[in-house]
């Protein structure tokens, strides 16, 4: 403080009175300017460490030796704990055929072996907690870069390497060793290049087409038999996979994009866009199952209100106005399937998806028509 | 040989055996008559197409249901047409003491049962003859003894995104939710054919009786079987063990970090 006062005392005299507010004396160029701010004294000090407080266990003879009686029942709980986990282990076997031993079998070893290590870690923070000597003391930092002596016996230790491996002199030696590690890496880059999906279909592609084509069936979920228009009564919900999919090479994948839910409402209920009156069959709708959210299964059906509400994150679709988002953080309408009947009766799809399911990715605004 | 012989004849012309058995066969004659004769009845009153149960229900429908479905079951502002509803409708609306409602909501809640099992019989008799529509369950299907892994495969396609995997029940929109199946099988059954308030119709077309069957199987066979991987926190998945977690499994990781903390008095 006596500096601060003593330097700008300096300056206020030396100068005139405009650069008071900016004192830059040559001493102190980092210091910076206090201005018209009032500059407190510092008045506190250090400290220091608290009185050191003794422990009951330090001055009553008693308590320290109910500490200790603590500590080593603790240690033989734990003891106990492993024994009874090996004894649980072949008192309550995994029997065949019974679910409910595996429970008894897990919960028993379970209990013996989290009693073996809790008892040691509480016994072993209470020896050092209570027992073991408590004084404060400050551990002092030393730098981090060592002594001369000690830096130059680390050099000296790298040149004598060098000069006993010969990693300087043998060039060839040196040479084919980086070699041989550079190329160590290379199977594992051929490997993993598999988890790579650029040399299989194009992922935009992939992703905007599924295997609803014109003339496939609408089967069920799982059997795969078709469905007839006139088996759909009035406020029903089928869960609906195309015709074939059990033969397709990737069943998963084909059966996570193109998963359908069917419904039929009252045809006055539903409000078409005029350029979907005809994707619906006498009130028979279909729409995909797959959130446009983050891709989850949207099947929770309403058949009075004619919602459908997607369980993980709660987006709600009207199905009479087209699946149009009524609540929730689903950003685009269910992509809606175009149906016909055949000639059987039965119901078939009359194209693909008019725009890719699920949710969006970085290129599906230039694949989307709409 | 001789001792036995002696016995015979000390007991006279009857055994001692002979009050027991006699008693025996006339409480087991009785009580199977009874039965069969019960039996009989029973068959009888679950015949609910007898005028006399149509009669009974036509005049239960008057006293209890006609202020909201119409005397003629047209149906009014507070309640819709019952007309070709069937006898399983109301078996499972009045059963499950859905009907009548406590009170206008957004669904119609479970709770005890307003009627005797007869009256309910009655009203679904009534209800059923004046209009054609799903009737009562046939009881083979109702028996427990279909395929418990088809049924399980069906249930998760079918049912298990409303009502849970476990047939625990879950929300829905706007303060509905699917109830958790705790029903009777019958009333499991009728749920499927009717669709009861926004549950979707699951009809014979979409699921046969043995595909029914076959739920009901897993679904008794998915309640009687104790879990193995312990306590179920009402089988609610990760909302019931992530809400333990959050409070015991951290509540414990504080506590022990403040005891380590803590200077020893």
């Amino acid at each position: 403080m006596a500096d601060d006062h003593g330097a700008r005392d300096v300056v206020s005299a030396g100068q005139s009175a405009r650069s008071v507010a900016v004192p830059v004396s040559a001493s102190q160029e980092t210091s910076v300017s206090p201005g018209l701010g009032v500059i407190a004294p510092d008045r506190f000090e250090n400290p220091g460490i608290p009185p050191h407080q003794p422990r009951v266990t330090d001055l009553d003879p008693k308590k320290e030796k109910r500490a200790e009686r603590t500590v080593y029942t603790l240690f033989y709980l734990s003891l106990a704990g492993s024994v009874f986990a090996i004894a649980a282990y072949f008192g309550f076997p995994i029997e065949e055929n019974n679910i409910a031993s595996t429970r008894m079998n897990n919960l028993m070893i379970g209990i013996g072996i989290s009693l073996a290590l809790l008892a040691i870690g509480i016994a072993a923070v209470h020896w050092g907690k209570a027992l073991m000597p408590e004084e404060e003391m400050i551990d002092h930092r030393h730098p981090v870069i060592g002594s001369p002596a000690t830096r130059a016996r680390a050099v000296e230790i790298f040149d004598q390497a060098n000069k006993e491996s010969g990693l300087g002199r043998r060039s060839l030696l040196r040479n084919s060793l980086i070699g041989a590690l550079v190329a160590f890496p290379l199977p594992a880059i051929v490997l993993f290049r598999d988890l790579y999906p650029g040399n299989q279909e194009d992922p935009v592609s992939a992703l905007s087409h599924t295997m609803w084509k014109e003339g496939v069936r609408l089967t069920r979920d799982p059997s795969g038999t078709p469905i007839r228009a006139s088996e759909v009564t009035l406020g029903s919900a089928f869960h609906v996979i195309p015709e074939g999919l059990d033969e397709s090479e990737h069943y998963l994948e084909e059966k996570a994009k193109a998963a359908v839910l069917l419904m039929r409402l009252r045809p006055d209920e539903l409000n078409e866009i005029e350029e979907r009156k005809s994707w619906s069959y006498d009130g028979i709708v279909a729409y995909s199952k797959i959130c446009t959210h983050v891709g989850c299964p949207v099947a929770l059906y309403e058949q009075i209100t004619h919602h459908l509400l997607c369980p993980c994150h709660q987006s709600q679709f009207d199905v009479t106005n087209h699946c149009e988002v009524i609540f929730g953080p689903a950003a685009r309408p269910l992509p809606q399937l175009p149906i016909a009947v055949d000639d059987e009766g039965y119901l078939i799809a009359q194209s693909d998806f008019t725009e890719p399911v699920g949710p969006s990715f970085w290129e599906r605004a230039s694949v989307n028509d709409n | 040989m001789s001792n036995a012989t002696k016995r015979k004849n000390r007991a006279g012309r009857r055994s001692p055996l002979a009050t027991v058995a006699l008693l025996a066969i006339g409480l087991l004659s009785t009580g199977g008559a009874y039965a069969l004769i019960s039996g009989g009845t029973a068959e009888a009153q679950s015949d609910i197409n007898s005028q006399q149960m149509i009669d009974e229900g036509e005049k239960l429908f008057s006293a209890n249901c006609a202020s909201c479905h119409g005397l003629n079951l047209e149906g009014s502002e507070s309640g819709p047409s019952l007309i070709g509803v069937g006898a399983a409708s109301v078996d499972f609306q009045v059963g499950t003491g859905r009907m009548p409602l406590a009170q206008q909501g957004p669904q119609g809640e479970e709770k005890p049962e307003q009627f005797t099992d007869e009256q309910t019989k009655a009203l679904a008799a009534y209800v059923a003859s004046l209009g054609p529509g799903p009737g009562l369950p046939d009881p083979r299907y109702l028996d427990g003894e279909g395929d418990a892994a088809n049924g399980s495969e069906l249930f998760r396609i079918n049912c298990a995104m409303c009502h849970n995997v476990a047939g625990a029940g879950g929300a829905l929109t706007e303060g509905k939710y699917a109830p958790a199946i705790d029903a009777t099988p019958a009333h499991i059954y009728e749920a499927m054919v009717i669709g009861p308030q926004n549950m979707p119709v699951f009809n014979d077309a979409n699921l046969s009786p043995e595909d029914k069957r076959d739920i009901i199987t897993y679904l008794e066979f998915n309640r009687e079987s104790p879990s193995p991987g312990g306590y179920v926190l009402g089988s609610l998945g990760p909302v019931a063990e992530g809400l333990f977690a959050w409070f015991f499994g951290l509540g414990a990781i504080v506590a022990i970090a403040v005891w380590l903390t803590a200077k020893s008095n």
